[in-house]
């Protein structure tokens, strides 16, 4: 098949069609017979970004070791979803234990290929924040901390979703959900020290620590490839909205996302041995206002009384994430 | 040849000539010394081919031997009391996902109060977590058990725990004839796992199973539990073969032919026991032992076998259910389910590491012999001390932590009373 280059204008977004890329660029969701390990027809929401970022991360993943893999799941959304018995949506070797102990198991499968002498099978874990930041966080940290041969890939949803929109250590603060009411003088999640689990894996000096969100399928593609092509311990923390949990729409799903990163809430960067190799500039800052009013979790935020001063402490998060990481090129 | 070793020891030398592929390691004691002496057999290479994982926690190296066991490895741990607890999430999933992990329970109380000594209240705990649990009665029995638990738990795709007393037997330095490598190549073929992760043949292996499915789960566990009770004792007769030596199976009598009283017990009691009903014996007392080896699958028909002659039995028990009484003593009677139960008595003893003293057994038999003991009985139990607690309580609503009341009592601790 020959493929003539097609130019293309871009128009301020990063939602390039994949087949008018050159060839060289395209990614792998752009072949038709990419390995697809998960499949459609599970039983996520309407606009689920974790279906979406485990796809693209996996399946990425599956291309960078020749289908050479073994996925290991915490429970959570992205397990019950996928493998409601006697169906499953993976096609690659799969094995779910429990909520807190996925990097464990992990690094069970890890050292088995060792002993095993298969270094040519390579091991992802993967969870939602709930597993990974708070009760899975000492098997994370010890994984870490060996420097086992897995790739963990947290998607970080803020929140404990598949019971039904409860907090986690993810949550970030002001934000409403079932355990953290939007009622009271200082409603919706409060302001802690917050829990920054991509900052705590870059402390262990990990060989690999990257954020990635689903707004940039193509960097959360590039960074799962770039893990697999490292060995030891590596951590991937991809944002992933739920409409359902933050009452987003459904459609906006990568909107939301982006307002994520473009507000500086969310910075996307990735870091070897501990120290910080690269960003992803802001392209147009917005005001984390934008970002907070796509979402009921916040809605407490706007009316019945609008809490500028809420509004201004999430606005400094933001701020200092733009400083910490130079995400804004003139800054 | 047999050496003198310490029961740790034999018991880390008899894994690894089992060659396991994974270990995950924690310390907590009594069990430590094993995971010790595993991890000089690994580093000086006379285990070779085995990953070494030292783990952040009990609940971390279950799971490691969990992702391991699922990638076809052959997989060991050890733990004890409140490390076993602390596990407990990934011990009922390593069982119910079918996967062969072998694992050592150096027996030890639980807290609270925190106590370090030796009873089964840690393994008794899990009698309904879907793993095998086979007792060792002796240092020369947890090593031979060990090899023999391989077997059982990849023959039938399911955990084995093998429970040592803590201390009496971890720390006990014994002659023990330690299994060969010739022999346990002869005894234990190489793991064939009947469902592991493989790239050529994707499974998913923990998916959720709704109502319409988990009875049926659940109903297979139970089966397969019942099969090893016909597998126990068949491997037990193989291993004796091999190395000449009798360890394992289901039920072990001791002089019960003609005995009208047996006393029932698990694990290192027995020695004692047995020593204390040999004296009895030559009184011309008409009593024997039943030794419980396999405690989970319960083996009801071989106990009404074993007691099918007696006029009454004691269940000498090193672990309780506060607010009803024995553990074990309540399987035994279920052993004579459709027939007429004998008079029976429970014997609460150990606990904590407390000694069975042969005088205490001496005079409990008498009692019971006598049928007049108390059908729940706590052996040595100091009387005085508890009835002044329980005063205590009953005048003074708050009396204040009740170990420190007793240890005052004991005249251990000379604070002021609160």
């Amino acid at each position: 098949m020959t493929e003539a280059p097609i130019r293309f204008y871009q128009v301020g977004s990063f939602a390039v069609g994949n087949r008018l890329l050159p060839l060289e660029v395209r990614t792998v969701q752009a072949e038709s017979d990419r390995s697809n390990a998960i499949t459609s027809g599970h039983r996520a929401c309407q606009g689920c970004g974790e279906a979406l970022g485990a796809r693209y991360a996996l399946d990425a993943a599956m291309a960078a070791t020749k289908g050479q893999m073994f996925a290991v799941n915490a429970t959570g959304c992205l397990e019950v979803f996928s493998t409601p018995y006697p169906e499953t949506s993976w096609r690659l070797p799969w094995l779910h234990s429990l909520f807190g102990n996925a990097p464990a198991v992990a690094t069970g499968v890890a050292a088995a290929l060792k002993a095993q002498g298969r270094d040519d099978i390579r091991v992802v874990a993967q969870g939602g924040d709930g597993g990974t930041v708070d009760i899975g966080f000492a098997c994370l940290s010890g994984m870490f901390e060996r420097n086992d041969d897995v790739l963990y890939i947290c998607y970080d949803n803020e929140g404990y979703m598949n019971t039904g929109v409860q907090r986690s250590g993810a949550t970030p603060p002001a934000a409403r959900t079932m355990t953290t009411q939007a009622v009271g003088d200082d409603p919706g999640n409060v302001f802690g020290q917050g829990k920054d689990v991509p900052r705590i894996a870059m402390a262990h000096e990990i060989p690999y620590v990257a954020t990635a969100t689903v707004a940039d399928l193509h960097d959360l593609e590039a960074k799962a490839t770039k893990a697999m092509s490292m060995r030891g311990a590596r951590y991937l923390h991809v944002l992933v909205p739920c409409p359902l949990g933050w009452g987003s729409e459904s459609s906006a799903t990568l909107a939301v996302a982006r307002g994520a990163t473009q507000s500086g809430l969310f910075p996307v960067f990735e870091a070897e041995g501990g120290e910080v190799t690269g960003v992803t500039p802001i392209r147009r800052q917005v005001p984390v206002e934008d970002y907070l009013s796509m979402q009921k979790r916040f809605a407490h935020l706007f009316s019945p009384r609008r809490r500028d001063d809420v509004i201004a402490r999430v606005q400094a998060q933001a701020d200092k994430n733009i400083r910490r990481y130079g995400l804004l090129e003139e800054s | 040849m047999p050496v003198q070793i310490e029961g740790s020891q034999a018991v880390a030398a008899a894994v690894a000539a089992c060659r396991p592929q994974v270990i995950g390691a924690y310390p907590i004691s009594p069990q430590t010394h094993i995971v010790e002496t595993l991890s000089r057999l690994v580093k000086s290479g006379e285990l070779p081919g085995c990953e070494y994982v030292n783990v952040e926690s009990e609940f971390a190296a279950m799971s490691v031997c969990i992702g391991a066991s699922a990638t076809g490895a052959r997989s060991y741990t050890a733990t004890a009391s409140q490390g076993l607890l602390y596990m407990v999430e990934a011990v009922y999933n390593a069982s119910g996902l079918g996967l062969p992990i072998v694992m050592t329970v150096a027996n030890r109380a639980i807290g609270a109060p925190i106590n370090i000594w030796n009873d089964h209240s840690d393994a008794m705990s899990q009698r309904d977590s879907g793993w095998l649990q086979l007792y060792a009665e002796t240092n020369q029995e947890a090593a031979d058990l060990h090899v023999q638990a391989f077997r059982i738990a990849e023959a039938l795709s399911l955990p084995v725990m093998v429970c040592m007393d803590g201390f009496i037997l971890t720390h006990a330095v014994e002659q023990v004839e330690l299994p060969t490598l010739e022999q346990v190549e002869a005894f234990l073929p190489p793991f064939q796992p009947r469902q592991v992760l493989d790239v050529d043949d994707p499974v998913s292996i923990g998916a959720m199973v709704g109502p319409e499915a988990f009875t049926e789960v659940r109903y297979l566990a139970h089966d397969r539990q019942v099969q090893a009770l016909d597998l126990i004792p068949q491997v037990a007769l193989e291993y004796a073969a091999i190395t000449g030596r009798e360890a394992g199976g289901l039920v072990r009598p001791y002089r019960l032919d003609d005995a009208e009283t047996a006393v029932i017990a698990l694990g290192s009691a027995l020695g004692t026991i047995k020593d204390v009903v040999d004296e009895r014996r030559e009184r011309g007392e008409r009593i024997g032992v039943l030794g419980i080896t396999s405690f989970r699958p319960f083996p009801l028909e071989a106990v009404r076998h074993a007691l099918a002659g007696v006029m009454r039995f004691v269940v000498v028990e090193k672990a309780f259910s506060a607010g009803i009484g024995g553990i074990v003593d309540s399987h035994v009677r279920m052993a004579f389910r459709g027939h007429t139960v004998p008079p029976n008595y429970t014997v609460i003893a150990g606990l904590g590491g407390r000694p069975i003293l042969k005088r205490s057994l001496h005079a409990m038999l008498e009692e019971a012999m006598a049928d007049r003991l108390a059908p729940l009985t706590f052996l040595d139990l100091n009387h005085d001390l508890v009835d002044a607690e329980l005063a205590r309580q009953r005048a003074d609503v708050r009396s204040g932590p009740m170990a420190e009341n007793l240890l005052r009592d004991l005249g251990t601790v000379r604070s002021a009373p609160h």
